[in-house]
């Protein structure tokens, strides 16, 4: 899970810690004594500044009616070209933006503005190479768009099945793409992320004939980790399976939007 | 991964723990709780708390990390137990919805003052 070495540690670094601290309840520490030093209970979520700005996300997304997806996936599943093919299905039925991030350049945000959606493009460098987007880098994203005018926001984040999981960043659904180049136990090896997601796309199925995959067994994989989950076997490139996906998706905006 | 950032937020919050009357108090210890479920190495989070307490006053501190195994109970048959394995599903009545109870931790519980030299 962890990369050795200084560069992982440099790569992974960020400034979740951001300086101000918002108020809770509860939150004066109390002091008791024990023997040697004084203890001081602060019982408090590591994560709750990132937290607390994910719901100040999620109040304004309500506010302003518009579904948001949060979709992670492993480097290289293919996540950008599936953003792609959906975005072309979804619209013009439903107005769409994307929120984009990667650690480095802005390709994806690139071949994602052909579709005509409004696109921001995270460089997370700029926020000390960052492994995931946190709420308040969505935060900040957000001034680029006009969600008045938006029905659906799908967010890309940062290719990487460990630490996007941990993060809340006031979406409504989360969807993890997993492609059948990787190998099938990768759920059980991920499983935080396989819990906290809504549904999973298993892509690049038409790669299928040239591979010793077991697709059978990677979705019984998805499933032991989060069972009834739904299970999507997809090919961007062909768009085979891809009207099941579609169908969650605009289930999901209807459920939230009406 | 994001072990770095982790490790700031701590500090930052062990920091702003410590009593405004007692200006110049170092913290000795933080006592943390860290779910099995989290995407946390805990010896990676103590080697970067350890650069980043530099020049704080946490500089030196122990950072004591109790890891919390995951528990769950079904919502079917309200069977509990402890999941040790890549399995969600209720081990009694097969059923997968379940809630988990632990697992999911990274609570700073407390932090220890160093004794007044």
């Amino acid at each position: 899970m962890l990369l050795d070495g200084i560069n992982a540690i440099r790569a992974c670094h960020h400034k979740e810690g951001h300086p101000h601290h918002h108020p809770h309840a509860g939150d004066a520490p109390v002091e008791t004594h024990s023997h040697g030093g004084r203890e001081i209970k602060v019982v408090r979520r590591v994560l709750d500044a990132n937290d607390f700005m994910a719901g100040v996300n999620r109040k304004r997304f309500a506010e302003k009616h518009v579904f948001v997806l949060n979709l992670m996936s492993s480097p290289g599943s293919g996540k950008t070209t599936t953003l792609e093919k959906t975005l072309q299905h979804l619209m013009p039925e439903f107005r769409c933006a994307v929120i984009v991030g990667d650690i480095c350049t802005t390709q994806d945000a690139d071949r994602l503005a052909a579709s005509g959606a409004p696109v921001v493009q995270i460089n997370t460098d700029e926020f000390g190479g960052d492994c995931h987007l946190a709420a308040h880098v969505i935060e900040k994203a957000l001034g680029g768009l006009d969600l008045d005018s938006l029905d659906i926001l799908i967010v890309e984040n940062i290719g990487n099945l460990v630490c996007p999981a941990e993060f809340d960043i006031g979406e409504d659904k989360r969807a993890v793409i997993l492609s059948v180049t990787e190998g099938e136990d990768k759920p059980l090896k991920y499983p935080l992320m396989f819990r906290e997601c809504d549904a999973a796309l298993l892509n690049k199925i038409d790669l299928l004939p040239h591979l010793d995959y077991d697709i059978k067994l990677a979705a019984a994989n998805v499933l032991q980790i989060h069972p009834d989950m739904p299970v999507f076997e997809t090919s961007a490139k062909t768009e085979a399976g891809f009207g099941p996906w579609l169908e969650w998706i605009k289930t999901s905006v209807k459920e939230k939007l009406g | 991964m994001h072990e770095m950032g982790v490790a700031m937020q701590i500090v930052e919050i062990a920091t702003a723990s410590i009593p405004g009357h007692l200006p110049g108090a170092r913290v000795a210890k933080v006592n943390l709780k860290v779910g099995k479920l989290s995407a946390i190495v805990p010896d990676s989070l103590t080697f970067c708390f350890d650069v980043v307490a530099k020049d704080t006053p946490l500089e030196g501190a122990r950072l004591d990390i109790t890891e919390i195994p995951v528990q769950a109970v079904c919502n079917a048959c309200r069977n509990e137990w402890t999941i040790d394995q890549p399995a969600f599903s209720c081990p009694a009545c097969n059923s997968g919805d379940i809630t988990l109870l632990t697992g999911r931790e990274l609570d700073i519980e407390s932090i220890e003052l160093a004794e007044e030299e």
